[in-house]
């Protein structure tokens, strides 16, 4: 039990020491945060814009709640020259162009952007038909009430914020396991233990403290920050992420220790590192949303161990499950670090030759 | 006094290379042992099976009474080994360097600051362990090996990658580590070392013990000639050759050598001639033991 609290005391100091590991796993995925987050920030309420040539009294007369709407949907500019908004529209500088000739609008769109003139079509005619329906004098006789499934909330920062942190944690476990154990057995350290009075369980055990330690702090730092900055918003079951979190961590240890077994250096152990935590992040989800992926990517990405935290994160962070939705990733990937844990400890080498 | 290391007939074999190839000899205690021999000869590899980590394919190994091999957890608290200078944590000052081997041996953390202090690091103690000189790290390293009062300790090549300063500060240390009745056995490829160090030196080459005693009765065994050098312009080289007891007589640089193997009288008859300036008088070294024990100039 000493022996495990000085290791864990010693590589503690040593990691928070490492400048270019803190970089590595505090400062850089909170990098992605800001760039991914400032990219996707807009995405849900992309507005079109539209000029308006001459009067044109339907639009501008709209009852208080369809001018509301309308001006949530459209940056309204004026012109007088039919011509040079025409020319605009061509060029893509604005969506669409409208103007009125008595009861008739007529609408000038490009077909450049198919998405934008569905979007603007589809947007001025219900504005149109509404203004039908009032000009009737009839009440609606059929109403729609839209509602999200989600939380109102629900942007894109509902998503990036936790496959983001799954990459974090899956890198520091992953490169902690594996670099400890290649540069304590190139520098003879782990030699040395071997020949003091410590036990191979206290070794391990202090580098599973200190790396769940580190996943702690991650977390912590990552999710306020998002929270701050990103207006991230927890719901009921978050805390299932805590042991979430834990189980992860030691599924991507197990796969360092395995990437630190097999190789003799350090520059060797970071490369095998890479080559799997990398292609792993991409195929996890955790820099695009796996839904839109093809059906054999998503397939393919059940062998990684990360999918099934970042799957369990949305879960409980913002997806609103309950507690119960962690279960089955936090079994399966305690058994990922079962399976994987026992390969690393048959391959494991005390020396180097 | 009695043996503290008994090894017999230790044999170790890597594919078609007898590393160790019947070894035996034993280290009484408080004696400071060296095993001298060039690289590759099987320094490293006896060391290691006597301290039980590698296993031996023959032969038995016995430390204080105790088998080495398999990991024996009874032995480690008795025996401090000293692998090389960067067998450190990363980033940690000498002091937490040396209190985290102390918390390890359950030894209290004053007795790594004592130990600092015994290997002149006191002024180091903040410094981190990459920051420090090449002698400094191997002065650490074994203060660290000392800091659970071993019974007995290994050094494995400690003066290895130092300059020649930096070697002969640490002989100081090293000379002091079996005052207080340890005993220390070290492998080194620097015959000096061997010879001002050790109390016992055996000889090692290819896997085996070619010659095993003190430095003193080593070479004087070997009825090597001494070698008596002046300044060339001291005396003529027929005079030198005819000399009584002169065997031989050359001309090295700007000094004449006279080998002789009764000094003596050629001591002598240099001093009644008046030709003694630049005098340098050099007996048999372990450079010569292991010329005429090999048959070959020594490659370290």
């Amino acid at each position: 039990m000493t022996s495990m609290a000085t290791l864990s005391l010693a590589m503690w100091r040593g990691f928070i020491r490492d400048k270019m590991a803190l970089f590595f796993i505090i400062l850089f995925p909170l990098m992605f945060l800001f760039l991914f987050g400032g990219i996707f920030s807009d995405q849900g309420q992309s507005r079109s814009t539209l000029v308006e040539v001459g009067e044109v009294p339907l639009l501008s007369e709209l009852p208080g709640g369809a001018k509301e709407a309308f001006e949530d949907a459209f940056d309204v500019q004026k012109s007088a020259d039919l011509d040079a908004a025409i020319d605009e529209v061509r060029s893509g500088d604005v969506d669409a162009a409208v103007e009125q000739h008595g009861d008739d609008l007529v609408l000038h769109f490009s077909r450049a952007d198919q998405v934008k003139a569905a979007t603007v079509l589809g947007t001025v005619s219900s504005f149109v038909d509404g203004a039908n329906v009032a000009a009737s004098g009839q009440p609606p006789t059929y109403t729609l009430t839209p509602d999200q499934v989600e939380d109102d909330s629900l942007e894109s920062i509902q998503y990036l914020a936790p496959g983001l942190l799954g990459w974090a944690i899956a890198m520091s476990a992953t490169f902690g396991a594996a670099l400890t154990l290649v540069q304590w057995r190139t520098t003879k350290l782990l030699r040395r233990l071997r020949l003091a009075p410590v036990s191979t369980g206290a070794i391990v055990a202090a580098r599973v403290f200190v790396s769940l330690a580190i996943a702690a702090v991650q977390m912590v730092i990552f999710v306020g920050i998002a929270m701050a900055v990103f207006d991230l918003k927890l719901t009921d079951a978050w805390w299932m992420s805590v042991p979430l979190v834990a189980a992860g961590t030691l599924s991507f240890m197990a796969i360092g220790l395995l990437a630190g077994s097999v190789s003799k250096t350090a520059e060797g152990a970071s490369g095998i590192a890479n080559l799997i935590v990398l292609p792993m992040a991409f195929l996890s989800g955790s820099f695009i949303p796996l839904d839109v992926a093809p059906g054999w990517l998503q397939t393919v990405s059940t062998v990684f161990p990360l999918r099934y935290l970042n799957e369990g994160m949305l879960d409980v962070m913002v997806r609103g499950e309950g507690p119960a939705a962690a279960a089955v990733p936090i079994a399966v990937l305690l058994a990922f670090t079962l399976v994987i844990g026992a390969i690393a400890t048959w391959m494991f080498r005390w020396e180097a030759d | 006094m009695g043996a503290v290391i008994q090894v017999q007939d230790l044999k170790k074999t890597y594919g078609s290379v007898h590393a160790v190839d019947g070894v035996s000899f034993e280290v009484n205690q408080g004696e400071l042992f060296g095993i001298l021999g060039p690289n590759g000869a099987g320094k490293t590899t006896t060391l290691e099976i006597i301290e039980g980590l590698r296993e031996a394919d023959g032969g038995t190994v016995e430390l204080l009474g105790e088998r080495p091999w398999p990991r024996n957890s009874r032995l480690l608290p008795r025996i401090g080994v000293q692998l090389q200078a960067s067998a450190f944590f990363e980033r940690l000052t000498a002091r937490e360097q040396i209190h985290t081997f102390a918390s390890l041996y359950g030894v209290p953390a004053r007795r790594g600051d004592e130990m600092l202090e015994q290997v002149a690091l006191t002024d180091k103690v903040d410094t981190r362990t990459e920051k420090l000189s090449g002698g400094q790290m191997q002065r650490l390293s074994i203060a660290c090996t000392l800091v659970h009062d071993p019974e007995i300790v290994f050094l494995d090549e400690p003066t290895a990658a130092l300059d020649p300063q930096a070697r002969r500060n640490l002989w100081d240390l090293l000379g002091t580590l079996n005052d207080s009745g340890r005993t220390v056995i070290l492998t080194t490829h620097y015959m000096d070392e061997a010879e001002v160090l050790c109390d016992r030196v055996a000889i090692m080459d290819h896997g085996k013990i070619l010659d095993l005693d003190t430095p003193t009765a080593l070479t004087r065994g070997l009825d090597a000639a001494t070698h008596i050098s002046v300044t060339a312009d001291s005396l003529d080289l027929e005079v030198a050759s005819a000399l009584a007891g002169v065997e031989d007589a050359a001309y090295d640089g700007d000094s004449l050598v006279l080998s002789t193997r009764r000094p003596a009288p050629v001591l002598a008859a240099l001093a009644e001639r008046d030709a003694l300036d630049g005098l340098q008088v050099r007996g048999a070294t372990l450079e010569d033991v292991f010329l005429t024990l090999t048959g070959r100039e020594y490659r370290a």
